[in-house]
């Protein structure tokens, strides 16, 4: 909490003579001080008490993308598998166990915190801040979020993963059918990535609520902050349905509880409204900030601002509150009212009309611009054909009769695959082109984007455009193997194909990244003449992100003449002091001093990891586990002396 | 906007090294403030909207389980009123030193802070033990049906709370006694003081569902 000052700079709290503060001309012994000040340690220990919010998010991308990696290799299994009828690659427990974590992983382990990763790294560099909020939360979430997935993964590796779907429905996944460990390691996977999901929504919301530099009001966020910032509350309002609906079933599992056994009262439907409570939203906890990623990547290859920033806006909001009326619209199988059902019907058609402002404003700006066709863009474009065709396939399950027809077929798999791929995934490879120079300082291959575009756009419709006919002629989700004769082979081996060059061009994105990091073009600051602040630093940027902070005047700073101030001075170079700023206005408020790096996040998720996987073996590790977790934490608080002095000897009161 | 009427105001004045250019100079700014003006509020309120979300949760999963249920409460007595709602007293009681530690933290007062967080303290210990009392008396199991279930979930999740917030506010006063101490605890104690209104506001619909939810 208030380790503030770098260590160099604690044998003389309060100083004397004048102490070293940042502006547009400091001195370069200034600029030195404030990049060691904001520095993570070295060495191992260091590593692991590394707070930087840079260092954080670029772990949390690669560890997303390392769990998207091991999903997609479950998928390329499960789609060999299915290549031929009746082929017995594997059989069918592993072949549940595959799709189970395959659909938990690209959900849970991939896709929501991908998201929150990358605008982790983004979103300080966005709003002019040196830190994200509250660091040391940030730190302690992904060491969360990492154990999470590594229980997923370790029990697929001693054969008791989960093997009930990744909606993990009852009775299946209750005590009764489900025997062994693998519900309850789903249900405590759940825990371990909401708990982790939930902290950075937080640490989030705080820093675009409170550490925008100065004059960017709420009306000058860049579009993805605005996303970013929607999709948090949304994260706020969703994932604590599905935190209790899996307690419930572990405590189903474990301590004989009855929330879900229609014997002693119980109702197994209570799980499946808990559960699209949240896994509707959930969709748009995916969808929405890739919306902010396209809202950036379009005005600056369009070279034009956006058109129809407050219509996006409102947009955004829009969808996030429909999100949360449209749950029912998964359980259309289920023996609900009818009229409660057309209610979901007309709510799930409704979240057309916002989509559809923002795809209208999208293009009245590639319209009206100059386009330069680069691979970010061409991401971009793909996004528009394939979301629109899951669009339409939405249109026609979000209808009764014909969902009936066609739920848990290939159709449904076709769609979700349509909407989640083209929704977020194009989106996010294209900001992974159009961010990585900020990154890592260099430039990714051009050629080699190009060619993993095409292989992924081509392989992605090759593989799931014959689900929906697969779907139509009946084939069920979920079936490890089909007989000959049913007229199916021909399109299983197409998605297998399909499913192969996805492979391939993934390992050509991976095999640019290496090239690149290893001997690629560095990059400038500003490599594609965008409008917003991250392009006003160095690539990559330096640990305190911003020599000066600036002050904005606009919506695309970069592209606005500068007006007076430019920038604020006066902000510490020897300790961690943020500037905070008022929620609407932005509006300079106080000075903030910020934690230093601590090993305590890292023991504080250690221990919580402990109490989380031994309540699986037994429902006292709850009492004893908490032990350490609190004597962690209350560590964690506990201010050094040194960095109590520094500040007993600087603060000023209100 | 209405948020920016206390805020101090910060001029710019022009730089030494470039008299052209002008500086937006923060440095006399104070280090730390009160309220939605400092970020552990907005921290503080982003955890009350998530277990204020979980909650709503949990009350709808009793109804949801009461709707579907024959007769309810399920073959159990209601939960005895005596000590759930003496318990509720007591809470409501605990918001007055509860106030008054807020209020002193605010004036940067570091003796009436810590007598009033004594005695918030206390109350925790008070709470605990009527708490404990509550568990013995509800009349009903977890494991004897769905509605047991349901109610030892709300009277579990709202005790958590009671446990984090005690511990809290144990950890606040030791350091209010013993130090290091620097005015940010201020804040923290403010912070700790909205927290503790939200665990006693949340508890008055918990009662009304536990206890007398099942009498109507």
């Amino acid at each position: 909490m208030s380790e503030h000052a770098s260590s160099s700079h604690l044998n003389a709290p309060g100083g004397h003579g004048p102490r070293p503060v940042d502006g547009p001309h400091a001195s370069d012994a200034a600029r030195a001080k404030l990049a060691a000040t904001w520095s993570d340690p070295p060495g191992f220990i260091g590593a692991l008490s590394a707070i930087n919010h840079k260092t954080i998010a670029r772990r949390f991308i690669v560890t997303t993308f390392v769990f998207f990696v091991l999903g997609g290799l479950l998928a390329l299994v499960m789609r060999t598998q299915l290549a031929r009828p009746e082929l017995r690659l594997i059989g069918p427990n592993l072949y549940n166990e595959l799709f189970t974590t395959h659909g938990t992983t690209m959900m849970f382990l991939f896709a929501v915190p991908v998201m929150q990763a990358v605008a982790a790294y983004l979103v300080p560099l966005m709003v002019g801040a040196r830190s994200i909020a509250f660091p040391r939360m940030n730190a302690y979430a992904y060491w969360i979020f990492l154990f999470g997935g590594l229980l997923l993964f370790a029990s697929l590796a001693v054969n008791s993963a989960p093997a009930a779907g990744w909606f993990s429905y009852v009775p299946l996944s209750g005590p009764d059918y489900s025997p062994g460990k693998g519900s309850d390691i789903w249900a405590q996977m759940i825990t371990f990535t909401e708990l982790s999901g939930l902290l950075e929504a937080i640490v989030l919301i705080t820093t675009i609520f409170k550490m925008r530099a100065p004059g960017m009001s709420l009306n000058r966020m860049p579009l993805f902050v605005w996303a970013t910032l929607v999709t948090q509350f949304m994260v706020i309002f969703a994932m604590p349905s599905v935190m209790l609906c899996s307690t419930a079933l572990i405590l189903d599992r474990l301590v004989g509880t009855h929330f879900y056994n229609p014997a002693k009262g119980g109702d197994v439907l209570l799980w499946q409204h808990l559960f699209w409570f949240f896994g509707h939203p959930e969709v748009y906890l995916i969808f929405i900030p890739p919306l902010g990623f396209i809202s950036s990547i379009i005005p600056t290859f369009a070279r034009r601002p956006v058109f129809g920033y407050p219509a996006m806006v409102l947009a955004l909001i829009a969808t996030a509150f429909l999100a949360f009326g449209l749950w029912v619209h998964h359980m259309f199988a289920t023996n609900l009212p009818e009229l409660g059902k057309s209610f979901f019907t007309a709510a799930s058609l409704m979240i057309a009309i916002p989509s559809a402002i923002q795809i209208f404003c999208w293009i009245g700006t590639l319209w009206t611009g100059r386009l330069n066709l680069r691979t970010p863009l061409l991401f971009v474009l793909a996004f528009f054909f394939i979301l629109v065709m899951g669009g339409m396939t939405g249109i026609m399950v979000a209808s009764v009769p014909l969902d009936l027809q066609v739920h848990d077929t290939y159709f449904v798999v076709a769609h979700l695959h349509y909407v989640l791929l083209g929704g977020a995934v194009f989106p996010l490879f294209g900001a992974f082109f159009y961010w990585f120079p900020k990154f890592a300082g260099r430039m990714l291959s051009e050629r080699l984007g190009r060619w993993q575009f095409w292989l992924f756009f081509v392989g992605f419709n090759v593989t799931f455009f014959p689900m929906h006919l697969l779907g139509l002629h009946g084939m069920p989700r979920r079936v490890w193997t089909y007989p000959r004769g049913l007229g199916w082979e021909n399109m299983n081996f197409a998605a297998t194909i399909g499913a192969w060059t996805i492979a391939l061009s993934v390992l050509l994105f991976i095999i640019n990244v290496v090239v690149t990091l290893w001997r690629g073009e560095a990059a400038p600051a500003d490599p594609w003449g965008a409008g917003t602040l991250e392009w006003s630093v160095a690539s990559p940027p330096p640990p305190h992100n911003f020599d000066a902070i600036p002050v904005v005047h606009g919506r695309d700073p970069m592209w606005e003449p500068s007006a007076q101030p430019r920038f604020v001075s006066g902000l510490a170079a020897d300790a961690r002091e943020v500037l905070v700023t008022s929620v609407l206005d932005a509006k300079p408020d106080h000075r903030s001093w910020f934690p230093s790096p601590s090993i305590w996040p890292f023991i504080s998720a250690v221990a919580t990891t402990v109490l989380f996987i031994a309540s699986i073996y037994t429902p006292w590790a709850v009492v004893w586990g908490s032990v350490p977790v609190a004597v962690a934490m209350i560590g964690w608080f506990w201010p050094k002396r040194s960095s109590n002095a520094f500040a007993v000897a600087r603060e000023q009161r209100p | 906007m209405s948020t920016t009427g206390d805020l101090p105001k910060v001029q710019a004045r022009p730089d030494e090294a470039d008299a052209s250019e002008l500086l937006l100079d923060v440095r006399a700014l104070p280090t730390f403030a009160f309220g939605h003006r400092s970020m552990m509020w907005w921290s503080t309120a982003g955890l009350m909207l998530i277990e204020g979300t979980v909650f709503g949760i949990a009350v709808m999963m009793y109804f949801y389980l009461r709707t579907h249920a024959p007769a309810w409460p399920m073959a159990a007595a209601a939960p005895e009123l005596r000590w759930g709602t003496l318990n509720t007293l007591v809470l409501l009681l605990s918001m007055l030193p509860n106030q008054l530690a807020k209020r002193a933290a605010e004036r940067c007062e570091r003796g009436p802070a810590r007598l009033w967080m004594t005695v918030c303290l206390l109350a925790t210990v008070v709470f605990l033990v009527l708490r404990g009392l509550e568990f013995a008396t509800l009349n009903v199991s977890w494991y004897t049906n769905a509605y047991g279930s349901v109610v030892w979930l709300l009277l579990g999740l709202h005790t958590t709370h009671l446990i984090t917030d005690a511990i809290d506010t144990g950890v606040l006063t030791v350091m209010l006694f013993t130090g290091p101490f620097e005015s940010k605890r201020f804040v923290d104690v403010s912070e700790n003081a909205l927290y503790w209104y939200f665990v006693v506001l949340s508890w008055l619909p918990l009662y009304g569902v536990i206890y007398w939810a099942p009498r109507f």
